[in-house]
């Protein structure tokens, strides 16, 4: 009896986050830039906010031309955004060959722009030391789901000047039942090694270099 | 009295724990990012849960292209309407309508499950109408930016999680005494039984009208002089609402509960929910205020019903919890007030966890 409750108890606490619902949708193009040596050096990124949030967030600026905002007028936005941003670790995480990579804070050239009532967030996330992998992985996502997170179905991602490097775009994918049951069924005090979260359900980018 | 019944007033009494914990896990969303930068993984989505999610989004990604619609053609306003009512259902499954605060409110104040209908329903529409008004007057008549809607949602976020807590406290103050009170009470027996007959007394008038104290049900066939140690509470349930020891006018007819749960409505409705004011400055936007008026209304509507199912659940886990104390005067009553006190404990631990950041209700990023 005892034991049921705390088994309760305890999915119910690790099932809260997933409760948790999306008030922003991001549509994603990344870069992912190279030095001419091969290492990777940073992750471009331009995220577009869905109308909704567009309209949100741009309420209230002034502007010259009404409707129309330069990235002049978007400054004090784009600034606001980076910073709140940075509590989130910017939803990126990297890994190269398996090891964690430190990504910096965005170098100051960001902006936001506004076209066609969507407003889009470009930034440059420096990778602290630039590394050289094999296998790197980039997974962007927000844990707590308030962010909606996919890649631009023409223009997901790319590579920038790196040398015979291939690069998969995995998008994430609905979670089938018997998936979701077998997760239900690892218990919560234990790290789920057996099923590969990261690479199915999150936003990935896979990069293999020779 | 054999194993039985208390075997199943167990079973009960964790039942509306369980009822209460979930209300409480799916009410607030833990901060998570800063967990994951240890590394953790992307949040569970399957099943049952991942269907909610996914149709709260469905309904919420059609609403800015219905808004957009309902300019041309009124009647894709009516479908507007309909898609925020189901988006207000399903929406309220997530985190920020109160119903871990509500159904802990109503389990250790021991209220009806209609007192818990119309709690949850004034609370949702109360949320709607601070949106409505802080959009209203801070963007439609101010021109206000989104981060100063932002900075206001947070300074009403702070007056409503400190009065959760304060709600919490006050009701810890009053079911924790009954219940140490009651648990020494046990202990001496039947010591105490003829002491502060006037004493008792009075408070027992007071409660018979007051309501729904099974313990006074309980009371009542010993007849009034011969109270037991449980009077205790109901004096105390009483001055800690009212500070009044006659009854009052109000009082009998039944109101006053009304203005002890205000302040549980006003706590959990006085935090506008982020969606709402999304749609409605979109609406704004669009030069179609009024629709996301509408909308953010129906929407409510819909929480509330989510709400108040939720918060029945917990009322009628309580109630059997309630039959089967009864059924054992001592040691159940001495559990039902545990559980009050828990119920209380809840709402402090939510006051305190909101205020202080360590669970996100909810985040409008970036502004």
């Amino acid at each position: 009896m005892l034991r049921i409750f705390f088994v309760t108890l305890a999915t119910l606490f690790i099932a809260a986050p997933a409760l948790a619902h999306p008030h922003v949708w991001v549509t994603m193009r990344t870069e992912l830039v190279y030095a001419p040596d091969g290492r990777i050096t940073g992750i471009r990124h331009a995220w577009s906010f869905d109308d909704m949030f567009s309209t949100f967030a741009i309420q209230g600026l002034d502007s010259k031309e009404k409707g129309k905002f330069t990235r002049e007028e978007l400054a004090p936005l784009a600034k606001v955004n980076v910073e709140s941003l940075k509590e989130f670790d910017y939803f990126t995480y990297a890994t190269a060959d398996g090891k964690k990579v430190a990504l910096t804070d965005p170098t100051a050239d960001y902006w936001l722009d506004y076209n066609d009532q969507v407003l889009t967030l470009n930034f440059t996330l420096p990778l602290k030391t630039p590394v050289k992998a094999k296998e790197l992985k980039i997974d962007i996502y927000d844990p707590t789901i308030f962010v909606d997170f996919s890649f631009d179905k023409q223009n997901p991602a790319r590579l920038v000047g790196a040398p015979n490097c291939k690069l998969d775009v995995q998008l994430p994918r609905e979670m089938t039942f018997a998936e979701g049951k077998k997760l239900s069924e690892i218990p919560a005090d234990e790290k789920n090694t057996t099923m590969a979260w990261g690479a199915q359900f999150a936003n990935k980018l896979l990069v293999h270099c020779p | 009295m054999t194993q039985v019944p208390r075997l199943r007033l167990t079973q009960y009494v964790l039942l509306v724990a369980c009822i209460l914990l979930f209300a409480a896990a799916i009410d607030c969303a833990l901060a998570q990012p800063f967990g994951m930068t240890r590394g953790g993984s992307p949040a569970e989505i399957g099943g049952f849960t991942g269907w909610i999610l996914a149709k709260q989004a469905e309904f919420y990604r059609t609403l800015s292209g219905l808004i957009r619609a309902a300019k041309a053609d009124g009647s894709a306003a009516y479908t507007l309407l309909g898609i925020s009512f189901l988006y207000g259902i399903f929406h309220a499954a997530g985190p920020g309508h109160g119903k871990a605060v509500i159904s802990s409110y109503l389990v250790a104040n021991d209220e009806t499950w209609r007192r818990g209908i119309v709690l949850s329903f004034a609370s949702a529409i109360l949320q709607a109408f601070t949106a409505v008004a802080v959009v209203g007057i801070a963007a439609a008549l101010l021109g206000a930016t989104a981060k100063a809607m932002g900075n206001t949602v947070r300074v009403i976020e702070i007056v409503s999680y400190a009065l959760i807590m304060l709600i919490g406290l006050r009701l810890l103050w009053v079911k924790g005494r009954a219940f140490l009170r009651l648990l020494r009470g046990e202990q001496q027996a039947h010591h105490a039984h003829g002491h502060d007959h006037g004493h008792h007394h009075h408070a027992h008038d007071h409660h018979h009208d007051h309501d729904h104290h099974h313990a006074h049900d309980h009371d009542h066939h010993h007849h009034h002089g011969h109270a037991h140690s449980h009077d205790h509470d109901h004096e105390d349930d009483a001055s800690a609402w009212s500070h009044a020891h006659a009854p009052e006018p109000q009082e009998l007819t039944g109101k006053h509960w009304l203005r002890r749960g205000l302040a549980a409505i006003i706590a959990v409705g006085l935090r506008p929910c982020s969606g709402a004011i999304i749609v409605l400055v979109f609406a704004l936007a669009q030069g179609l205020f009024w629709i996301g008026v509408a909308s953010t209304f129906v929407m409510g509507l819909g929480t509330a019903i989510t709400v108040a199912a939720i918060a029945t659940l917990a009322v009628g886990a309580r109630g059997l919890a309630d039959r089967f104390a009864k059924a054992r005067p001592g040691a159940g009553m001495l559990l039902l007030r545990g559980l009050e006190t828990a119920a209380a404990l809840v709402i402090v631990f939510f006051g305190a966890a909101l205020l202080t950041g360590y669970i996100v209700s909810e985040r409008l990023m970036g502004v």
